[in-house]
């Protein structure tokens, strides 16, 4: 897709070097990596997950296996109502460990009005009573219409426009940019 | 492909891509059932009703867990004790029921077409539970989710149906959804309960079991309705028993890793025997677990197909 208005906020070395400086951040607030588990958001959360999970992994240099989730926040949205024709289609939720007493990392690709996020808490409330739960953020794009802050962020990038993340595992490259 | 019906009454009418879409949508709602809190919100303040005109525990109880496990209010009908025995016509009952604010309505009745009449009728979705001999279209998607899901395709499977397949709406929605979906559907049972025109929808008619069974992925067993041998339909229960019942001895010239089904309630001893009941390859009670998981699905997709419906009158005015 070719977008008129189109402008590259992160080519490819700027995401990763935006993931390794996230998974830098997340170690230095978290001393125990026994204690921390990842949850990325449908659908590009995932990916991220993915990728921040090998980053930790290869950082810490441990044999510590880090539990890893998935998460679909289609059933536990507010505007259902206000879809209309882009119903959003339903994907899986797999978080095949106890969240009980852990340290939550939960991974989007953009932060904009926060209620993406207010839907994951609540659906993570529904898995058990985690001990923190963290947000990482690949771009946080400001305007919030909920008192949501990211604890970690590749990069803040105020803006009214939207902003399209493509990366290699579903869209075959990785770049971030505005697609008004 | 996005569901984009008001009503679900049969899968005669739906495209193969609608039947694919419902399957898809299954496992998300599926996973919900191994958490510690099971529900969903994704329809708080939608209201269920439960209509049924015959009685039924199992698709009732699916049907209303599946409802409360997305959040919504459910109210059961039996009509026994409404003003259906005061003479109420069904359109009435229905109009009553949407005065009352039901979104979906669940209907189960003796008689063929009733889901469709009130669906015409009425604004709310309804929900075919079962309607005489016609169709039971969400005990069809179950039982094809759970072949999907062992078997991770549908297309080229053999399958049989074994039994009373006249008066099987089980039957007829197990036929429209798997010819659709590219299987090879056999059925077997006493000629007298086996429809001639069955064949005209594309399935393989056997009068032996022995024969009917050979090199099958699948075997679905209907269940005997005892009070068909009244109408003298079969000759005796010992004697189907002799011909029709699915034993070890007759699965053996089955495919290896044959799954087994049935609809329920079963009658151990004469349409299955209770060591098939009970072996490894019986998949009676996930079924039951995937009804749930398939009902959820479709309440969904059609609380969703509401909602897009309804935007679109406001876009147009």
């Amino acid at each position: 897709m070719e977008e008129k208005n189109r402008k590259i906020i992160l080519d490819s070395g700027k995401i990763q070097t935006a993931i390794t400086k996230l998974a830098d951040d997340i170690l230095s607030k978290n001393d125990d990596i026994s204690k921390i588990a990842i949850v990325g958001i449908q659908t590009r959360g995932v990916y991220l997950a993915k990728r921040l999970l090998k980053e930790l992994t290869a950082k810490k240099n441990t044999d510590i296996e880090i539990p890893f989730g998935i998460l679909d926040i289609t059933l536990y949205r507010d505007d259902l109502g206000e879809m209309g024709a882009d119903f959003p289609t339903i994907k899986d939720t797999s978080i095949p460990f106890d969240i009980t007493a852990k340290n939550i990392i939960l991974i989007d690709d953009v932060l904009y009005t926060g209620r993406t996020i207010r839907s994951a808490l609540d659906v993570l409330k529904d898995y058990g009573r985690p001990k923190s739960i963290q947000l990482a953020v690949l771009i946080d794009r400001g305007y919030r219409e909920l008192p949501i802050q990211a604890n970690f962020i590749g990069l803040s990038y105020y803006t009214k426009e939207q902003i399209c993340v493509e990366l290699r595992e579903v869209d075959g490259q990785d770049t971030v940019y505005t697609c008004n | 492909m996005p569901f984009n019906r008001k009503d679900l009454l049969g899968l005669e009418e739906l495209e193969k891509k609608e039947i694919q879409t419902i399957i898809d949508s299954v496992k998300p709602f599926k996973s919900l059932f191994t958490r510690s809190i099971k529900k969903a919100p994704a329809l708080i303040g939608k209201t269920v009703v439960n209509l049924f005109y015959e009685p039924s525990t199992r698709t009732r109880t699916s049907f209303e867990i599946a409802a409360k496990r997305l959040s919504a209010d459910v109210v059961n009908i039996a009509t026994a004790t409404s003003s259906v025995v005061k003479g109420e016509s069904l359109i009435d009952t229905g109009k009553t029921l949407e005065a009352m604010k039901a979104d979906i309505i669940i209907i189960r009745h003796s008689l063929a077409g009733t889901p469709e009449i009130l669906a015409k009728n009425l604004n709310a979705s309804i929900i075919n539970a079962g309607d005489g001999f016609h169709e039971h279209p969400t005990q069809g998607l179950l039982d094809l989710y759970t072949i999907y899901e062992k078997k991770k395709k549908i297309e080229g499977l053999k399958i049989l149906l074994v039994g009373d397949i006249l008066h099987s709406r089980v039957a007829k929605s197990n036929i429209w959804a798997l010819t659709k979906m590219g299987a090879k559907v056999r059925v077997v049972g006493p000629p007298t309960l086996i429809p001639k025109n069955i064949a005209d929808l594309g399935v393989e008619i056997f009068y032996d079991l022995d024969k009917a069974i050979k090199d099958v992925d699948v075997v679905n067993i209907l269940r005997i309705q005892m009070e068909r041998q009244q109408e003298n339909l079969f000759p005796s229960v010992h004697e189907y028993v002799e011909l029709y019942q699915v034993t070890s001895e007759r699965l053996a010239n089955a495919k290896s890793g044959v799954l087994i089904m049935h609809p329920g309630p079963m009658n151990r001893g004469i349409e299955i025997s209770s060591s098939v009941a009970d072996s490894t390859s019986a998949v009676i009670n996930e079924q039951v677990t995937n009804g749930i998981a398939v009902r959820m699905a479709v309440l969904y997709l059609l609380s969703a197909a509401r909602i897009k419906q309804g935007k679109k009158h406001v876009n147009s005015n």
